[in-house]
Order: C-alpha cells, then structure tokens, then sequence
C-alpha cells in the first residue's frame, strides 16, 4: 500500500513535471515573439516597411520625374556607384566631417571645460556663445570663403563652427553640475586644486561632454551638406544639389539617404563607443524605456 | 593634560546676507551662536540636534568646507582654514560622495594617490583599510554594484586609509535601513576602538547618539544653536539597548527635546 501511494505520487510528479515544462514551453515561445517583434520595432524595420508601402503607392500615383519609385532610386544607386561618382562624394564628405568634426571637439572640449570651470570667464563668456549659437554656420559662408578661401579650409572651418557650441554648452553644463559634494570629498583627501578639476571634474562632466560630442556630429553634418550645395566641386552635397540641373530627382533621393545612413552609422558607432568605453562615467545610466 | 583633538573658541556663524538687484540688503539670521567645545584624542563625540539646527554647519566648519563667521577652530593646536586629509569625512550622501567612475579599490587608493604615495606604499594600506570595513571581496566592483551599506564601507575605508586624526562622520547611517544601520553602528565601534580615531559624528537619532557615544553634545534648535549640553556617557562598549542605563539616558536625552523622539 505504501509503495503504491508513493508510486502514485511520482507518477502525478511526473505528469505534473510534464505539463509544466509545456507550459514554460509555449510560455518561452510567446515571450520570444513578444521581445523579437519589440526588438524589430525598435529598430525601425516596420516604420521602414510603413515608408516603403507609402513610398511605393505614392509613386504610382504621381509623375515620376517629381517622385521616383524605390526600384528607380535602387538602379540609380547602383548607376552611380558604377561610375564611381557616389564613392568618391560620399568619401570627400566623410573626410570633411571627420576633419572639422575632431578638430572642432578637440577645441571645444578644453575650452568648455576652462570657461566652465572659471565663474568669471564664464560670465565674460556666456553672453557671445548664447548669441552666435544662433546663428547657423552656413551664414558665415561667404565670409569663410573670403577668409580661408575656396578649397577644403572653408568647409572644415565651416565644420568646427558648427561643432563648437553644443560642445561647449554642453561640457559648461557637466562642469556647473558637478555635486559639490565630490569636490568636497576629494579636498578632505588631500586633493590640491588642479588634482580635483583633473580627477574629479572632468570624470564627473564626461556625460555632458559626450552629449555635446553627439550633437556635434549632427551639426557637422549640416554643416558640410549645406557648404557643399552652395561651394564645393565634389561631395554629397554637390552631388545633391547639381542632380537638379539634370533632373534627377532620384539622385536626389540616393543622397538624401547616404545622408540619412552617414548620420545613423556614426552616431551608432559613437553610441556603441560611448556604451562600453565609457560605461563606467555614467554614460547612458538612464535607459529609457 | 588631556591631549585635544578638536576646540571651538567662540565660534559664530552667519551665512552672508542675501541681496539682489531689486530688495534691500537683508541680513540673514546667526546659525551658530557662541560655540565652545573640546574634543579629547580618540573620543567619540556626538553631535545630537534636530535637523536644520546648525549640527551640519558646524561639522562642515571644523572639516574646513565652510568658513566660520568670528571664532577659532582649532585641529590638534592648528587653526583651521581648508579641508586636508588630517580630517577624514564620510558623507550621508555615499551616492554622490564616491566617485563612480572608479572601483572600491581606487576609490579607496584615491587619497594616497593625490598625496602622491607611492605604488608600493600605497597596496598594503589600501589592502588593510579594506580588510578593516569588510570590502576585501569586492575590491573590483564598481559603486552601482554596491548596496547602501557597502557604500558607506567604501568611504569609511578611503578616510582610513588617509591616515586622518579625526574620523567626521555626517548621519552616515540616515540613509540605511534599520537592520543594516544596525550592523553599521557596530561595524563603526569595532573600527574606532582597533583604529583610536578621535571621532565626530552627527545625527538626529537619540538611540543611535545614546548606543555609540562616549560624549553627546546637545544642540539648540536654530536659529542661533548653541551646544547647550554635553552629556559623559561611560558605559562600556558593546552597549545593551535594552538595559536600564540605557533606557535613562534616552529618557534623559528626550528631555532635551520637547516633542519626545519626533524629530521632524
């Protein structure tokens, strides 16, 4: 009797054992749709299908001289990379960003942490960069021209313009934020003055710097497609505005998205950076859900 | 002659006046009022008051972050005049006082390296101020990965290992849960009585003032706070909360403030 109770029970354990691992079986299976569908969703695959749809009617309906379909904006792609002429653009734009953009950050980043740190230089200071961030870099065009002249010292002058102020104003930001109380701490263990902006300051401003870093990017870019349009021989951006003359609009169109992928790629890859090279500052704490 | 550790002469402190472009010049209110005060060598002194009556002013003058209005503040016979690490500080606030960008062990290595101690000098007492709190497994781990206690470890740890005279410790514990702030308040008495730091250490909590000090000293509610007494507590370590001394002393200490206990 004894033995068959406990057979019985194992049995039931078992069917019980059994049911349980289908439920978590189709319980995983639903959560892996949910968090797939979530993931995909988050990475733009069904705004870009949404785009495509709308693209794709809107083509239809209309002259395709005013919007080409997608496939005549693919084959034109393909054309131009035939020929060369998309590589060598998208490279000459690269470089302009890449130039204008590093030196813009290496100006920027000690210069808003100098005028952050000193209240005085930063009263003296603040009034000039809250009005020229105002204005865009492309007003200054004419100008760089006739300063700096007609080859590439323009645009990446034009580029460090553009970067300068959100990097400023950002790393003013991260040094005025600052805790007190970190400064505090690092005096009561001996820091001299100079050991607490260097050990403490900037560490502490790092998310604020890499903030302003990212919009710089973004202002950069701007910058360089407008200088392009308006100045250049070669470029994105003169690829962009010379498709006019011939009336393509689908080079247009093939522009306009190396422009969208340049910013994407980057700020990714600079997120990407930011994650793990710069976890341990705080970068990206606050994850928003 | 008793060897002193801290003395107040008549120390006064008033934060300056506030005036903008469009009001008078007013005058702001005395904070501190007349302060007198001696710390033994190796004491562990307690700063008993409600909140916002002047305790934390006067512990940030004697750690040299604020400047006192009139009056001396002297440190083993030096006048204060800025921070130093001869007075080591532990914050309430171990969140925004340890530096996240660093792990437990350059956390704690973070005042011997600014006092330029060499590499071989500094391991084996960073290692020993990290055995004495109980950090010695969690050396790599970076502050988000710490609970709130361990957090207080860290910057209990990083005082010590700067060698100070004087532990000010500023309602460490305020911010802990019950069980945790337990363990802390024994955790702390441990390491005075191994270390014999002179300790100065604030609070608004009449139980924890009575479990851990050997002198209390009683503030006046602002504005104008005096120290208007300071209690010799002589029993032994560890202390029984549940005994009757201890049952009178609380009472004794709740005299002091009108609303029994209830500190707002």
């Amino acid at each position: 009797m004894k033995e068959m109770s406990s057979k019985d029970t194992a049995k039931t354990q078992a069917l019980n054992g059994l049911e349980a691992s289908k439920n978590t079986d189709n319980y995983t299976k639903n959560e892996w749709l949910k968090t797939g569908l979530l993931f995909l969703t988050k990475h733009g695959l069904f705004a870009w299908l949404l785009l495509l749809v709308i693209w794709i009617i809107a083509s239809k309906i209309s002259d395709s001289s005013f919007l080409p379909s997608p496939w005549k904006t693919l084959t034109s792609a393909k054309e131009l990379i035939k020929t060369g002429t998309l590589q060598s653009d998208l490279l000459i734009s690269l470089l302009r960003i890449l130039a204008g953009w590093l030196a813009g950050t290496i100006i920027a980043v000690p210069l808003g942490l100098f005028i952050g740190q000193f209240k005085i230089i930063r009263y003296l200071f603040e009034p000039l960069i809250n009005f020229f961030r105002f204005v865009p870099a492309i007003g200054f065009l004419t100008l760089f021209l006739l300063w700096f002249g007609v080859g590439e010292v323009s645009k990446i002058a034009l580029i460090i313009y553009a970067t300068m102020f959100p990097i400023i104003i950002n790393t003013i930001t991260g040094v005025i934020a600052i805790d007190p109380l970190k400064i505090e701490s690092a005096q009561s263990q001996g820091a001299s003055k100079f050991q607490v902006f260097y050990s403490v300051v900037i560490p502490s401003a790092v998310p604020n710097i890499f903030t302003g870093v990212r919009l710089g990017l973004g202002g950069a870019i701007i910058a360089i497609v407008a200088a392009e349009m308006l100045a250049a021989q070669n470029g994105i951006g003169y690829l962009i505005y010379t498709s006019r003359l011939y009336y393509r609009t689908d080079w247009i169109f093939v522009g306009i998205f190396v422009l969208g992928f340049i910013g994407y790629l980057s700020d990714t890859l600079l997120r990407l950076f930011g994650k793990v090279v710069l976890k341990k500052y705080g970068v990206f704490e606050k994850k928003a859900t | 002659m008793m060897e002193l550790s801290i003395e107040l002469k008549h120390v006064f402190k008033q934060y300056p006046p506030s005036a903008s472009f469009f009001s008078h010049i007013r005058s702001s209110p005395l904070v501190l009022q007349d302060i007198n005060l001696k710390i033994a060598a190796g004491e562990f002194h307690i700063f008993l008051g409600r909140s916002g009556c002047g305790k934390s002013t006067l512990l940030n003058i004697i750690a040299g972050f604020l400047p006192q209005t009139s009056g001396q503040v002297l440190v083993n016979g030096h006048e204060v005049t800025a921070p130093g690490h001869d007075r080591g500080v532990v914050f309430q606030n171990a969140d925004a006082a340890i530096f996240p960008w660093l792990t437990v062990y350059e956390n704690v290595a973070y005042g011997l390296k600014m006092q330029h101690f060499p590499e071989k000098e500094r391991t084996p007492i960073i290692d020993q101020s990290l055995k004495l709190v109980g950090l010695d497994q969690h050396t790599d781990k970076y502050p988000y990965e710490l609970s709130g206690g361990m957090k207080q470890r860290v910057q209990i740890a990083r005082s010590i290992a700067n060698n100070p005279d004087i532990l000010i410790l500023d309602e460490p514990f305020g911010a802990l849960d019950a069980q945790t702030r337990a363990i802390m308040q024994d955790e702390l008495i441990r390491i005075w009585q191994k270390t014999k730091k002179t300790i100065l250490f604030v609070t608004h909590d009449i139980q924890e003032a009575a479990y851990l000090g050997q002198k209390i000293s009683i503030f006046s509610p602002a504005p104008a706070a005096n120290i208007c007494k300071t209690v010799t507590v002589d029993y032994p370590y560890p202390r029984n909360i549940f005994s009757k001394d201890n049952e009178q002393l609380v009472t004794k200490l709740n005299n002091y403030f009108p609303i029994r206990g209830s500190l707002a």
